[in-house]
């Protein structure tokens, strides 16, 4: 068993080496390599959780396995695995879908097929070619898989934080996988600086996360005589938490309130919440595969799941962590969602949307939602991970008809982009799989009621919220807040998953390439329709006990299953009575927001007739005045620009002011030192010379010395002023201590 | 052999430096593999060392001064030859006969003028630096640390580039140095005047002048002077840059990765245990300057154009965790009791990241070479898009220089994650600055290392000379790194790499090291 759990993430990681050492010279085997080991590690996976669901009381006796211990001092760190209740169903769904991602990016990657002639290192490869770097990919997603296999694993902050980190590698190196790639748009940002800027700014989240779990582990060592180190369970201990809520701190009033706000930092730049989401929108450079993995199902939704997984130490800071959480969730779910509204490429919609459902998860914490934002997660995971793939194959579809064009000799419309839903269309004559598995991602982020697994998830967080309004006392104000946002942002979810469908789906071909898309290669639509079943059906899991009829049928096994692992944790996951009104709500902005978008989009022969018209809701908007409004959400609120004009103009400047400060003074006064004393020194041999001819001795010294050093300088200049002055204090010193 | 080992592997370069003085100048190749075979001597010896040690004394749970051997040598002044090892020299000695022996093997394809000389003066100086780690005679410390000096002052002034001002960069080194070495030898004079012999173990007993807080600070500034512009900290620290400039490849590992070391030794082997009270009352100028080493040496890092002077500059902004480390454990003496574990984590932090910064400072100066060697040029605005060109040396790279930001799973994050576990909670607000520089370091590393070289498109306008090293021609396209050039760096890479997923055994002997420390002090 423990060797079963040590091989989840080693296999994969095997991947890896296995593919950098030996195989990377073969693409068909480095591929293969990646996703038959891939599969291995999650047939471990689900042998595990199997394995757990049939031992009883399993919320008790987690498997545990030691890795080991890092001595500090006289006590020591200990590190290790667990599979509790939580990692068992974060093992459910990450093999799973990363086995579905390596295998559609078989055929994304074009194994098997020839190497372009005029394909160069660090550009896509033209359509129907072999990507030139392709073993490099799976060598990267491969480490990726370790990485948020270990994460889930990972018993202690330290080694989360490790996997945390080398996720993060992986993510660079993937956006920045086409590291050549240059746009005519000298404006638009390349993969490479995409990749930059999505390291330095989660880097940023990070550093505050570190900051604070040393003050954690810090605390946590005195409260326990140096025997708590970073592990889950002994933080965990009521005595260290309410030691740690005694403990009073300048800032935030306790330790606990501090160190949950610092390490919720390290969530907020992971998972792209406000106001570090910047990154994610610009990560979509990388390969459609990489952003279904790590830019929707997996890494950025890791930012959650260590919220999750540091939940009691979120409850101990009570009110101030609380609401900070819930704050930061639910506006970043609405400003993200009014964001993603405005944007025409495919996959930005998609990543804005990303960002505006982690923040449900937040905010569903927040209000102390545990069961719910876990639900919401792995629900998530899967459509978004779909929906991502199926966007994928919507591009190389489009970009097939692009090289066709190209092939009959004909140029394509200005300004082409094959992520562009402006350019799209009509494509689902062209890709019916596609559009199929699409539609089921797009209900199922929408919320479409009862028969998605996106509407089961969400609506559960919003009776919660409901519920916290009606029965909380100190949280009501911001289960008000949190509900208002989420409905709001609801009905945009759907408002603007429809717009996407309609721009790239329905009506006609906009442009030739979209006239000339065809259907993907079956390794790409036959992941995508295993995991459009997944975000159907898999909402039934988690169907609320009281929910009329399908309650009592279903049973609720998720919140059985967290629930307890909550107890045990001292979290309250109660079962609520059923309540209609959050339901209401939940199906009307779903279905309103689908509806209206279908008035302004859908409608055949109007909504979007040529790729150069203007949005049927900008022009709308212009109309009552708000064209300014709908140009601030297309140019996402200006905070890339209002960040390069403060916090990196500022740090460049900084670094500048540095080096000029280091070089002018700081050397400056090194070489001043050095220049008096060469003067010292012609002075002394001036002196010597001229006046101390009868001392023969003494002058003897001075003047081998001196000469010594004009010797020296004639080469350059010197810095024997400190000599000088320093021989001249300490002899002053000796002489000092001979006479005390 | 116990208490032979550690004269053997000090002295056999020495042996060999002067053998290689008596052959002919024309037979290069002769001097170079033989100094290359005799330092393995050295590095096999320091190896078995190592594992010696963690056998007979770390895995049965006791550490202390081992292999020592202490002859008269100067009766009139009571000084004698004094050498020994503990947890905190025996990995130290090894790094030192590792880069040493690398430096060889690497040297012997590159250097091409006045290769005796050269080989000569690298002999002499390894000597120099193994003698600081073993030495416990002041005398005998001071003879090496100065030893140590001469040799990188030649391999400065003659190897180094022309136009990157070796006769001045190397007199800048040579009496920056020297004037800290005056110092010291003040102060090594004051506590002989105390304690009555040069010994270092004894002083470290007596600790002098423990009730005159003024002679002690005035002698703890004394060494302090001297280790801090050896370290450098700020602001002692522009020397480096220019020495690292102008030095031969060869010659900037060293400085990276053991000179730099010798500083940091020197505090925790001489002015931690020997003035606890000084050292605690100036605690927080040292976190200060710690701190302010880190920060600002990354933020001046953004702004460099030359790779080489960037990499020198990263050393200011990673030494400044060792001078954090160290002071935050000084500043903990104030309540050992409550900071104990603390402060032991501070100082291991500051030892692994000594190690740590050897090996990875010191494969980024190979790289360094690599690419100098090539494009004759270190400016960063001149490259781009290498990866697709040279694979190998990017994925090298790549290593290093996550290890260098602190990547988690690579080396350089452990001895970041406990010295700043040590310092969050000695000296909170000092480690809450010094974050920023996790940051910048990422900003420096990424943006103006990976992304000028590697990324982007190769233009081959900017550089159209490259010299391909397999027979010295002119091509206009990079070649990739030769098999020299792979075996110097794997052996640095698998550290990395081995110490960053499993820190265990390294901490093994700087954790006993810094439990002793803590305990006499």
């Amino acid at each position: 068993m423990e060797l079963l759990i040590v091989l989840i993430p080693l296999l994969p990681f095997l991947g890896f080496v296995g593919i950098t050492l030996f195989t990377k010279h073969n693409k068909r085997l480095s591929a293969g390599l990646a996703i038959a080991l891939m599969a291995a590690s999650w047939i471990a996976s689900w042998i595990v959780i199997f394995r757990a669901f049939a031992t009883e009381h399993f919320e008790k006796h987690p498997f545990h396995v030691p890795l080991f211990a890092i001595p500090t001092g006289k006590s020591v760190l200990e590190l290790g695995f667990v599979v509790d209740n939580l990692t068992a169903a974060m093992l459910f769904m990450v093999p799973f879908v990363c086995l579905m991602i390596f295998w559609y990016s078989w055929g994304y990657m074009g194994i098997g097929l020839p190497a372009g002639e005029h394909d160069r290192r660090g550009w896509p490869a033209e359509s129907g070619h072999v990507d030139p770097l392709a073993s490099r990919f799976f060598a990267y997603i491969s480490l990726f898989a370790t990485g948020m296999l270990g994460l889930v694993l990972s018993d202690n902050l330290v080694t989360l934080f490790v996997f945390w980190e080398v996720m993060g590698l992986c993510s660079y190196l993937l956006i920045g996988f086409w590291f050549a790639r240059k746009y005519d748009d000298p404006k638009r940002i390349t993969p490479k600086q995409a990749g930059l800027k999505a390291f330095l700014t989660t880097r940023i989240g990070d550093t505050i996360m570190l900051a604070g779990m040393m003050l954690l582990y810090a605390s946590a060592a005195v409260l326990t005589d140096n025997q708590a180190g970073l592990t889950f369970s002994k933080l965990f201990e009521p005595q260290v938490l309410e030691g740690l809520q005694r403990m009073s701190v300048p800032v935030f009033g306790s330790m606990a309130t501090l160190t949950a706000i610092l390490i919720f930092w390290g969530s907020i730049g992971k998972s792209s919440q406000w106001p570090l989401h910047v990154w994610l929108p610009d990560a979509m450079e990388g390969p459609t595969p990489v952003s279904a993995l790590i830019h929707a199902a997996t890494m950025v939704s890791a930012g959650v799941y260590l919220i999750i997984r540091m939940f009691p130490l979120m409850l101990a800071g009570v009110q101030p962590a609380l609401t900070f959480l819930g704050f930061i969730g639910a506006f970043t779910a609405l400003f993200a969602a009014v964001i993603a509204v405005a944007q025409n490429d495919i996959k930005r919609v998609l990543a804005y949307s990303t960002i505006s459902q982690l923040g449900y998860m937040f905010a569903a914490l927040g209000i102390g939602a545990y069961v719910a934002a876990t639900f919401h997660l792995l629900t998530h995971a899967f459509f978004k991970a779909l929906l991502f793939l199926s966007s994928g194959s919507v591009i190389h579809g489009m970009e097939h008809g692009e090289h066709h064009v190209h092939h009959e000799g004909h140029h394509e419309v200005h300004g082409f982009d094959a992520n562009d839903m402006r350019f799209m269309g009509g494509l689902r004559h062209k890709q019916p799989w596609t559009f199929i598995a699409f539609v089921a991602g797009g209900l199922a982020l929408s919320g479409f009621p009862i028969v998605t697994a996106g509407f089961w998830s969400k609506d559960e967080i919003l009776a919660e919220a409901w519920y916290g309004l009606t029965h909380g006392d100190k949280g009501a104000g911001l289960a008000l807040f949190v509900f208002i946002l989420l409905v709001l942002a609801a009905f945009l979810t759907a408002f603007y998953t429809w717009r996407q469908i309609s721009m790239t789906f329905l009506g006609k071909p906009r442009t030739e390439s979209a006239a000339h898309a065809h259907e993907s290669s079956w390794s790409m639509v036959a992941p995508l329709l295993i995991l459009a079943v997944f975000a159907i059906f898999g909402g039934f899991i988690g169907v609320p006990e009281n929910f009329p009829v399908l309650g009592p049928l279903l049973n609720n096994p998720f919140h059985h299953w967290i629930g307890h692992f909550a107890e045990t944790l001292k979290i309250k996951a109660e079962v609520h009575p059923f309540n209609p009104i959050p339901l209401l709500f939940s199906v009307v902005v779903a279905l309103g927001g689908l509806g209206v978008s279908h008035l302004i989009y859908g409608r055949a022969g109007k909504g979007w007739q040529t790729h150069d018209q203007l949005d049927p809701l900008e022009a709308a908007m212009q109309r009552v005045g708000l064209g300014w409004l709908y140009e601030a959400m297309r140019r996402k609120f200006y905070f890339d620009e209002l960040y390069a004009a403060t916090v990196v103009a500022f740090g460049k400047g900084l670094a500048k002011a540095a080096a000029w400060f280091d070089r002018t003074v700081v050397d400056g006064i090194v070489n001043g030192v050095g220049r008096m004393g060469v003067g010292v020194a012609r002075a002394a041999a001036e002196f010597d010379v001229v006046v101390v001819d009868g001392l023969v001795n003494a002058t003897a010294v001075v003047a081998g010395w001196a000469g010594g050093l004009l010797r020296l300088i004639q080469t350059g200049r010197v810095q024997t002023y400190l000599l000088v002055a320093m021989m001249t204090v300490f002899m002053l010193l000796a002489l000092f201590m001979f006479y005390l | 052999m116990d208490s032979w080992i550690l004269t053997l592997i000090t002295f056999i370069p020495l042996v060999a430096a002067v053998i290689v003085l008596f052959m002919k100048k024309e037979q290069e190749d002769l001097i170079k593999r033989f100094s290359l075979l005799v330092s393995l001597v050295p590095l096999a010896l320091s190896i078995w060392l190592a594992v010696d040690y963690y056998q007979r004394y770390l895995a049965t749970g006791v550490g202390g001064m081992a292999y020592e051997l202490k002859v008269p040598w100067i009766p009139q002044l009571n000084s004698s030859y004094h050498v020994g090892a503990d947890g905190l020299s025996v990995p130290l000695i090894f790094l030192t006969t590792l880069l040493s022996t690398l430096s060889f093997y690497y040297s012997g394809r590159t250097i091409k003028r006045r290769v005796k000389d050269f080989f000569f003066l690298f002999l002499l100086l390894e000597t120099g630096m193994l003698g600081v780690f073993v030495a416990l005679d002041f005398v005998l410390f001071y003879v090496f640390w100065e030893i140590g000096l001469v040799p990188m002052y030649f391999l400065i002034g003659i190897w180094g580039q022309p136009k990157d001002r070796p006769l001045y960069s190397a007199i800048k080194f040579f009496l920056y140095t020297l004037v800290g070495s005056v110092a010291m030898l003040l102060a090594i004079l004051a506590i002989y005047f105390q304690v009555g012999s040069f010994d270092i173990l004894e002083a470290a007993r007596q600790q002098p002048f423990a009730n005159n807080l003024t002679i002690a600070s005035l002698a703890f500034w004394a060494f302090m002077l001297a280790f801090m512009i050896k370290v450098p900290s700020f602001p002692f620290h522009t020397w480096l840059p220019d020495a690292h400039t102008a030095a031969p490849t060869a010659g900037s590992v060293i400085l990276a990765g053991v000179l730099l070391k010798l500083g940091a030794y020197g505090i925790l082997r001489i002015v931690l245990p020997i003035f606890p009270t000084a050292f605690q009352a100036w605690a927080m100028v040292i976190v200060a300057l710690g701190v302010i080493g880190i920060v600002y040496g990354a933020f001046v890092c953004v702004a460099q154009t030359d790779l080489k002077r960037l990499i020198a500059y990263s050393s200011v902004s990673h030494m400044g965790y060792v001078m954090l480390g160290i002071g935050a454990a000084a500043a903990g003496l104030a309540n050992v009791g409550r900071y104990g574990d603390s402060m032991a984590m501070a100082i291991n932090g500051a030892t692994l990241q000594m190690f740590n910064h050897g090996i990875i400072t010191g494969g980024l100066f190979f790289l360094v070479g690599v690419i100098y060697e090539r494009a004759h040029t270190r400016d960063l605005d001149k490259f781009g898009g290498l990866s697709a060109k040279t694979p190998y040396f990017y994925a090298i790279m790549m290593v290093t220089a996550f290890a260098s930001l602190g990547l988690p799973g690579l080396a350089g994050f452990w001895a970041e994650f406990f010295t700043f576990r040590g310092a969050f909670d000695i000296v909170t607000v000092w480690a809450a600055i010094g974050v920023i520089g996790v940051v910048m370091t990422a900003a420096y590393i990424l943006w103006r290392i990976i992304q000028s070289v590697f990324l982007g498109e190769y233009d081959p306008h900017k550089i159209d000379h490259w010299t391909d090293l397999t027979d010295y021609s002119e091509k206009h396209e990079p070649t990739d790194m030769l098999a020299f050039e792979k075996v110097t760096m794997w052996p640095l890479v698998a550290f990395m790499v081995f110490l960053g997923l499993y820190p265990v055994p390294l901490l093994a002997f700087f954790n006993t090291a810094a439990v002793e420390i803590i305990q006499r002090l």
